[in-house]
């Protein structure tokens, strides 16, 4: 038995990206290399009001102060932040006012992705808006939705046509200088998506982000704003692929939630960006800033994850729980294989009173990764009657690899209560023992425990993505799972 | 990690000991010795004194303690009266065998260093450089990390004398052994105190140590111990704290372990003004096993910081980390657990609990149970807890016609009682759980006889003999 398990984790660290292809698409691409020219040139490409471009290159005079940050359990290779493209777009040939307009290679693109544009607004009602290089290709749905008011377009589009919410709000959640990432990304970011749900109104259909990497060197650096104002509810999903390259490519983006009293956001993650081949060679490096806020009171942030992709992983989606009776949630599964590195966890800083957090994380690491949980939960002086929830598990497969865990606690009144608890184990034998008794091969065992190991977290997903997630725990455990 | 550029008043004063004293640093030593002390000098001079800028100490601000004024850097003369007057132990039935220790120094009115007939050795370190220098420079300082720790580094290099135990091959060593270390000068005094233990193969040790403070004067401790457990030795270590509130204790303790030995490490936390207790456990054999458990009752505004870092390097290790703390009034806690499992640590059990129970919305706590896990064929968990008294718990006491006040008493006291329990020297227990009550209600400060009359400015104690007559 010894054997063939060894054999099944031989043939995890195996596996293949699936994800790999490049689309020939003809791009528009900037220069290579960050200067403040190149801040000017993205913002005049992109035709943008001043005080964006103010805000842009105040972000790049912070970023050139400010370094990298290495306290990470990471080994992040040099970056040369002047060998990247920071701009690069499906050129132009006309506005698309339909879907069949859309450039054929682009939507032979989603097609291999699963996710057909065309088919997707047919069939599942979920509104796409796809970004492909950083920037947004077509958004579907648009019109349903503004019908109830909401808008839900790319994030250039806004900055056109809502140039009011996005000054108002960009930058209110994550501040340009709060982190080396964020600073990037502010003074760059090419586009991304926006979506304000006004006061009251349930959005009817998930709305959904995909995004690509295609083209070579370029670095994707996009920022999602989402508003859900009083009473408001979205459920929003994003999924990410990029093809296969030697080279490492950066994505750094920005995610920013605001929901005002009584609104509900659900933000579901399935990443699968490039996790480079099973020497380490190539893949994303995924430093992503998320955080929401909740500033009414009973407002509920919700993020859900799959993180199964990218070389090196930073990200840690967090919840300022302002509002009174707010409430935070992080559910999060991280597979890393082969060299990946994953560093990733949630903050929830309590600051209103009667807030609640619940932190449920579950990482398996095999090959010769490494996969850390890193949170942070701060309960402030005034946020009295608080409560926190946190769960940290890790599955080790194979005895190259790392589970790590960096919990962070910080209470600061009596009254509100604080429970961390984590495991790191490996595949129990006594599992395995009972699932073989009953006839089930051991490689079906073994998806059996890891998917019900993880089920707790894909059961947050919405329908089309734990479908998706979980065919993805599959293949990035490949030959493991049944 | 990074460590800014610092100069403090105290660095540079103990710097400058260092130089002044040298000839008197090095009386006891021999060259190789004192290349130790040199090298972890200059190790310090690199380090500088850590601030909050370092991952170990970010929840520790010890920045007014650096700048503090001390009239004595290196020596402490003390003064004490009689030796056994104040020395005494108010542990009724428990029959040990007592050290003394004032300020840092060993005290004794017979020799320095007692020979028994069994081989074992107990006594002075001062002593013990002089007299056993060949088991001195086998240990010192191979386990302590210079290159690590400011504190431990300056300790190194100045520490004079603390308590030396040698327990060789084979002997059980029925009797506790009790250090009673206690602060009391008329100055302001900062000191270094080194303390060596070396157990051999198949021994048995029970050490009880005890830090109390006598008057109201600050003081800035350092203390470092080193502890070396043999094969198949067993060590059931009590760390007894209850000093002054204006006292400062950086103490860390090292454990190195070979295989099948057997750890027990109670850290009891009473009283204080900043208490930083760090335990590196290196568990350098085979099926070794360690439990580390502390208790901390802290109010006003003191501090305390536990850290345990343990270090798994070999497979079917097991160790086990239960910290619980009451924090009243502005007092604060930090907690880091450090948990390393190697890659070929296979079969290790590790667990890390550390529950806090904050009465007021003034006390803080900071904890980080962090696990590095390299193996996989392992079981490892880690749980922290922040919360007050358990409000039906409460009710159903209250119910039953209990007051507000001894329901929360009984509460308090059952949590902490989880700790105690694992005290396994029953008059130590017994004695633990009345003081325990005590501090509870408030009352340590006020019982006669005892020397932990922490929160009492009036008492007053003369002794007059001078410490270098002894």
């Amino acid at each position: 038995m010894e054997k063939e398990k060894n054999h099944i984790l031989k043939e995890v660290t195996n596996s293949e990206y699936k994800w790999g292809f490049v689309t020939d698409i003809e791009m528009d691409t900037a220069t290579v290399g960050l200067t403040e020219d190149t801040v000017r040139f993205i913002s005049a490409k992109k035709n943008e009001p001043e005080f964006l471009l103010e805000y842009r290159l105040k972000a790049y005079k912070k970023w050139l102060e400010m370094e990298q940050p290495q306290w990470a359990h990471l080994k992040i290779p040099i970056i040369n932040y002047q060998d990247i493209i920071y701009y690069a777009a499906p050129k132009k040939k006309k506005e698309l006012s339909s879907l069949d307009e859309v450039d054929p290679a682009l939507l032979e693109t989603f097609k291999k992705l699963g996710i057909s544009l065309d088919e997707q607004k047919k069939l599942s009602g979920v509104a796409v808006d796809a970004v492909i290089d950083s920037v947004s290709v077509k958004t579907t749905f648009t019109e349903t939705l503004s019908k109830q008011g909401i808008i839900f377009c790319s994030f250039s589009d806004a900055v056109q046509n809502h140039p009011d919410l996005v000054k108002q709000y960009m930058g209110s959640v994550v501040p340009y200088g709060d982190n080396y990432f964020a600073a990037l990304n502010s003074a760059v970011f090419s586009d991304g998506s926006f979506c304000y749900i006004p006061k009251g109104v349930r959005c009817p259909v998930e709305l959904s982000t995909y995004f690509r990497i295609n083209a070579a060197n370029t670095g994707q650096f996009e920022r999602t704003l989402i508003i859900a104002d009083e009473g408001a509810y979205v459920s929003y999903m994003e999924g990410c692929t990029a093809p296969q390259r030697d080279e490492n490519q950066l994505h750094a983006a920005i995610v920013e939630i605001v929901a005002m009293k009584d609104a509900e956001v659900k933000y579901s993650t399935v990443q699968n960006w490039y996790p480079g081949d099973k020497n380490g060679l190539g893949g994303i490096f995924n430093f992503v800033t998320k955080r929401g806020i909740c500033k009414g009171s009973n407002s509920k942030i919700s993020w859900t994850q799959v993180e199964t992709g990218s070389a090196i992983t930073w990200k840690y989606p967090s919840c300022i729980l302002l509002g009174d009776h707010s409430v935070g949630e992080f559910y999060s599964v991280a597979i890393t294989n082969n060299h990946q590195q994953a560093d990733t966890g949630s903050k929830m800083i309590h600051l209103g009173k009667n807030t609640k957090s619940t932190i449920i994380s579950k990482g398996i690491s095999a090959g010769f990764s490494n996969n850390s949980y890193r949170g942070l939960v701060k309960i402030a002086k005034n946020a009295t009657n608080s409560r926190n929830y946190s769960q940290c598990d890790s599955l080790l497969m194979g005895d190259k690899c790392g589970a790590h865990t960096w919990p962070y606690i910080k209470a600061e009144n009596s009254s509100s209560i604080i429970e961390h608890e984590a495991t790191t184990s490996k595949i129990s034998e006594d599992q395995l023992f009972y699932c073989q008794q009953r006839g089930i091969s051991t490689e079906s065992a073994i998806g059996l425990i890891v998917n019900g190991y993880a089920k707790e977290v894909l059961n947050k997903l919405p329908m089309e993505f734990a479908v998706e997630a979980q065919k993805l725990l599959s293949i990035s455990l490949e030959g493991s799972v049944g | 990690m990074k460590n800014i550029e610092n100069s403090f008043p105290l660095s540079d004063k103990l710097i400058n000991n260092f130089e002044v004293y040298q000839d008197d640093i090095k009386r006891n030593d021999d060259e190789e010795i004192f290349n130790v002390r040199k090298k972890a000098f200059d190790q310090f001079l690199k380090l500088g004194l850590p601030t909050q800028a370092l991952e170990d100490w970010r929840n520790t601000d010890l920045t007014d303690v650096y700048k503090e004024e001390y009239q004595h850097y290196y020596d402490n003369p003390g003064i004490v009266e009689d030796v056994d007057k104040v020395f005494q132990c108010n542990v009724p039935h428990l029959d040990t065998i007592m050290l003394a220790m004032l300020n840092g120094r060993y005290v004794s009115k017979d020799e320095a260093l007692v020979k028994l007939e069994n081989g074992v050795i107990y006594g002075s370190f001062a002593a013990a450089l002089q007299q056993y220098p060949d088991i001195v420079a086998a240990h010192f300082a191979q386990y302590a990390d210079a290159s690590k720790s400011a504190f431990t580094a300056i300790n190194t290099a100045m520490a004079q004398d603390g308590f030396f135990i040698y327990v060789p091959d084979g002997v059980e060593f029925k009797k506790p052994l009790q250090i009673v270390n206690i602060i009391n000068h008329d100055k302001n005094i900062c000191l270094q105190t080194r303390n060596l233990i070396v157990l051999g193969k198949n021994t048995k040790l029970c050490l009880i140590h005890c830090d109390d403070s006598y008057n109201h004067q600050k003081s800035l401790s350092n203390t470092v111990s080193e502890i070396v457990l043999g094969e198949n030795a067993i060590l059931d270590h009590y760390k007894m704290q209850n000093v002054n509130n204006a006292s400062t204790i950086i103490n860390a303790t090292y454990f190195e372990m070979k295989d099948n030995a057997q750890l027990s490490s109670n850290g009891l936390s009473l009283n204080g003004g900043i208490l930083k207790n760090s335990n590196y456990v290196k568990m350098n054999g085979r099926a070794c096993e360690c439990n580390i458990y502390g208790l901390y009752l802290m109010d006003k505004k003191q501090h305390i910081d536990n850290l345990v870092f343990i270090d798994h390097l070999y497979p079917n290790c097991n160790s086990r980390e239960l910290f619980k703390g009451i924090l009243d009034d502005s007092a604060t806690a930090v907690f880091n657990g450090h948990v390393v499992v190697h890659k070929d640590a296979q079969k290790t059990n590790a667990f890390q609990s550390n529950k806090n129970i904050l009465l007021t919305d003034k006390a803080k706590v900071n904890t980080k149970p962090f696990l590095e896990i390299y193996a996989d064929d392992v079981k490892c968990s880690h749980g922290a807890t922040v919360g007050q008294l358990d409000n039906e718990a409460m009710f159903y006491i209250r119910s039953r016609g209990i007051s507000e006040h001894n329901a929360k008493m009984l509460l308090m006291y059952a949590f902490a009682d989880e700790v105690i329990q694992k005290i396994s020297v029953l008059p130590l227990r017994y004695r633990t759980e009345d003081m325990v009550k005590r501090r509870l209600r408030g009352e340590l400060s006020v019982c006669d006889q005892c020397v932990l009359h922490c929160s009492t400015p009036e008492k007053e104690y003369n002794f007059e003999i001078d410490l270098t007559k002894v």
